[in-house]
């Protein structure tokens, strides 16, 4: 007797007559779970091929809300999951794809707490994060329960794949040992994500978690594969076991999980209370000190009084196009232009900086106070809140 | 002339260009050649005179840590790509 009902035999004669996979693949697969942290842009895809492939078990690691601007990429949301939590417009979609599927859902942050305790019982984990705390975390825990680690990422028009964690194979940190200082790699929130490449990427993340577990073809481990979507080029790169990996090298020192968001000086996800330490000196630590605020109902009291308060706008000019404070006479020199266009600006004179959310103006602001401006007030939560709170006119984007 | 392939991120300090030529006979030469070409890429690539460890250089698929690191050497046949961890994923 089948593990599989005729039923579902007849769902997977496709696979049942492909010589790599056939009856017994097909099996394994049934019997096979895979955790899939993050139902996001890589999720979405890696969760539908996965259930639709007909892995047996899939635990899915998420506490978000559909948002609409998920639905731009995150496929297995749709316009009307929107406000519902992740977990269940994922589990239905997933049900609707193969009722024969069994989910476990996890609706916490996947954290150093509960990594270990979560992953236990699969045969392989999928990393759909966006974040550097968790992918470290991720890689650290799969290294330590010897769980392959399926790992794909994505930024603008350009992603990465590779097979991490297995017997004899590298791990993420020996492909890259530490992780970038808070603030120099901007996140898909910052810098845009094309809607398809999470697609792209995360069939492939599916396809690399189905031969692992079926044991056929090669794998992804020790290679690194990027992908260009603007040039339509796949890029191959060797990705060597590092001996001396901190992880899984000949002598680890990190043998148990630590603190993720300390190590990677950033916060995992938007629950998170941490806060940067304040470090003695370094530019790091120093960034990240406050500047001067004005919310936009403030701003817009003093402009109505009739003052005179330059607006500064930071962005990009693509994003200009899609929303401005021109009538209130802002202008445009994005961020990385502004130390070349000093001489314009009145050090003297009080002056609004303004960008999509306030992450990139409190930048300039800090970068400018060190050239002698200390009358520059930062437009709290950017052009998005003045949509909010003063001008429904204008699209939040 | 060698070839460097810029990656997406770091394209905002190229002017967007894909691909840069430069000359130099190891790894740590092309890399000044290239950052003098675009001198706002040195902040992203150097932490002082070290390559910032969360960006990969490698030489025809080979990471240089596995070759002779910095000092690798490059011939005017070879492809550099400067390879970034990314983090995007939602
Ligand atoms: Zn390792």
């Amino acid at each position: 007797m089948s593990v599989l009902s005729n039923d579902e035999i007849r769902r997977y004669s496709r696979h049942l007559i492909l010589p790599d996979v056939g009856l017994p693949g097909q099996e394994k697969l049934k019997q096979s779970s895979v955790l899939v942290i993050g139902a996001g842009g890589l999720g979405s895809p890696v969760l539908m091929y996965l259930a639709a492939a007909g892995i047996g078990r899939i635990g899915i690691v998420d506490y978000d809300v559909v948002d609409e601007t998920n639905l731009q990429r995150q496929i297995i949301h749709s316009t009307s999951d929107v406000g519902r939590p992740k977990l269940e417009s994922a589990r239905q979609k997933l049900l609707d794809i193969n009722p024969y599927l069994e989910i476990d859902s996890f609706e916490v942050p996947f954290t150093s707490d509960n990594a270990l305790e979560i992953m236990a019982p699969y045969d392989l984990v999928i990393d759909g994060t966006d974040n550097f705390p968790t992918r470290y975390l991720v890689n650290d825990a799969c290294v330590m329960l010897n769980k392959p680690n399926i790992y794909g990422s994505i930024f603008r028009f350009e992603g990465q794949l590779s097979v991490f964690a297995t017997e004899d194979g590298p791990c993420y940190r020996c492909l890259y040992p530490d992780p970038p200082p808070p603030g120099l790699v901007p996140s898909c929130a910052e810098g845009g994500v094309l809607g398809i490449l999470p697609g792209t990427i995360g069939a492939l993340q599916a396809t690399e978690a189905v031969k692992v577990l079926l044991g056929i073809g090669e794998p992804m481990i020790g290679r690194l594969l990027i992908y260009d979507a603007l040039a339509m080029d796949f890029m191959e790169l060797k990705v060597r076991k590092n001996p001396e990996c901190p992880v899984c090298g000949d002598h680890p020192t990190v043998t148990e999980l630590i603190d993720y968001e300390q190590f990677c000086g950033m916060p995992a996800h938007d629950h998170s209370d941490y806060t940067a330490a304040p470090a003695l000196n370094g530019q790091e630590a120093e960034e990240k000190t406050p500047v001067p605020q004005i919310t936009p109902i403030e701003l817009k009291a003093r402009l109505d009084q009739g003052e005179s308060l330059p607006i500064l706008d930071v962005r990009e000019p693509h994003e200009w196009t899609i929303s401005n404070l021109e009538t209130y006479g802002a202008f445009l020199i994005p961020k990385g232009e502004v130390l070349e266009h000093l001489a314009e600006l009145d050090p003297q004179k009080e002056m609004i900086v303004q960008c999509r959310s306030g992450g990139r103006s409190a930048d300039v602001i800090r970068e400018l106070q060190k050239k002698g401006f200390h009358k520059l007030l930062n437009l709290d939560g950017g052009i998005n809140r003045w949509a909010e709170e003063v001008d429904e006119r204008l699209p939040v984007y | 002339m060698t070839t460097i392939r810029i990656p997406t991120p770091l394209r905002t300090y190229t002017d967007g260009q894909t691909t840069v030529n430069v000359t130099g006979s190891s790894v740590t030469a092309v890399l000044n050649d290239l950052t003098q070409q675009y001198p706002a890429l040195k902040n992203h690539l150097f932490d002082g005179d070290e390559l910032r460890s969360f960006v990969n250089v490698y030489v025809n698929k080979e990471d240089i840590r596995a070759l002779n690191g910095a000092a690798t050497a490059v011939s005017e046949e070879d492809a550099l790509m400067i390879v970034p961890s990314i983090a995007g994923g939602a």
